[in-house]
């Protein structure tokens, strides 16, 4: 490999140190992979909330009022608004994670793997999560 | 032994689980993808949703069986994806046994509560 004086100047990341992660730019792929596991990660540690919404809403006509009063009155000391927030955080990592998966399963399928096609991609899975996540929140908050 | 070690016979160590993982991700995706589209449609067309309807839903026995295959699609899932943001980022292997068997607990102790919700309606 031909090396220029500008690639040697270039900072070097050999296993990423918490503190280098910040000043650290990543492509748009490399941030749709990351927010991959961290929307995972969040579903994992909010599945028993959504399990508790499902059994709520299921449950009976009684516990139905109490699953619709936890987004307004709100739940224990959490205000409604919160518990809204929550829900839309759960909204985007599956929208994210759902969206995200598709483009994998798309590319496993049709090797598409060139740069281009990964970074074209990886904005439509941004942009496309991010919209439909702020459509949801108007229609969860107004 | 001058069996062929090439191709599609090609001897391969280790335990296949990777494999076998990566494949099983994709199929349960798949399933919990058709899940959301079945769940929304059903949500989306029809009468006000309130209690009554939302009910009715899951009340029917074909989606007590398709949420059951999906509540399990996604304990499956679920594991693999957090096994392997634990090896990845988590090095020593006592932290990593304790990290595993807390998905796991969790994961199960999910999926129980979820079909005892359902078989419950």
């Amino acid at each position: 490999m031909a090396e220029t004086t500008q690639s040697r100047n270039r900072p070097v990341y050999r296993n990423i140190h918490v503190t280098q992660i910040v000043g650290y730019r990543l492509p748009p792929a490399g941030i749709v992979s990351i927010l991959h596991r961290v929307s995972g990660a969040l579903m994992f540690l909010l599945l028993p909330f959504v399990i508790w919404l499902f059994d709520v809403s299921l449950t009976s006509e009684i516990s139905y009022e109490r699953f619709t009063s936890a987004f307004v009155a709100g739940l224990g000391f959490l205000p409604g608004w919160f518990m809204k927030l929550v829900a839309l955080a759960l909204i985007w990592a599956y929208l994210h994670h759902f969206i995200a998966g598709v483009r994998h399963l798309w590319m496993d399928m049709t090797h598409s793997v060139s740069k281009a096609q990964g970074q074209v991609s990886a904005w439509i899975t941004l942009g496309a999560s991010a919209g439909l996540t702020l459509a949801l929140a108007v229609k969860l908050f107004i | 032994m001058m069996e062929k070690n090439y191709g599609s016979k090609r001897l391969v160590v280790g335990a296949h689980y990777g494999f076998r993982d990566w494949l099983a991700q994709r199929v349960t995706a798949v399933l919990m993808a058709l899940f959301t589209i079945v769940l929304v449609a059903q949500v989306l067309f029809g009468a006000r949703l309130g209690y009554e309807r939302w009910s009715a839903i899951f009340s029917a026995q074909w989606m007590k069986v398709v949420t059951f295959v999906v509540i399990i699609a996604l304990l499956y899932h679920a594991w693999v994806g957090m096994r392997d943001i634990w090896m990845d980022y988590v090095k020593p292997v006592a932290a990593k046994l304790v990290l595993q068997v807390f998905t796991l607990v969790w994961l199960v102790g999910c999926a129980g509560w979820a079909v005892q919700v359902l078989w419950r309606l």
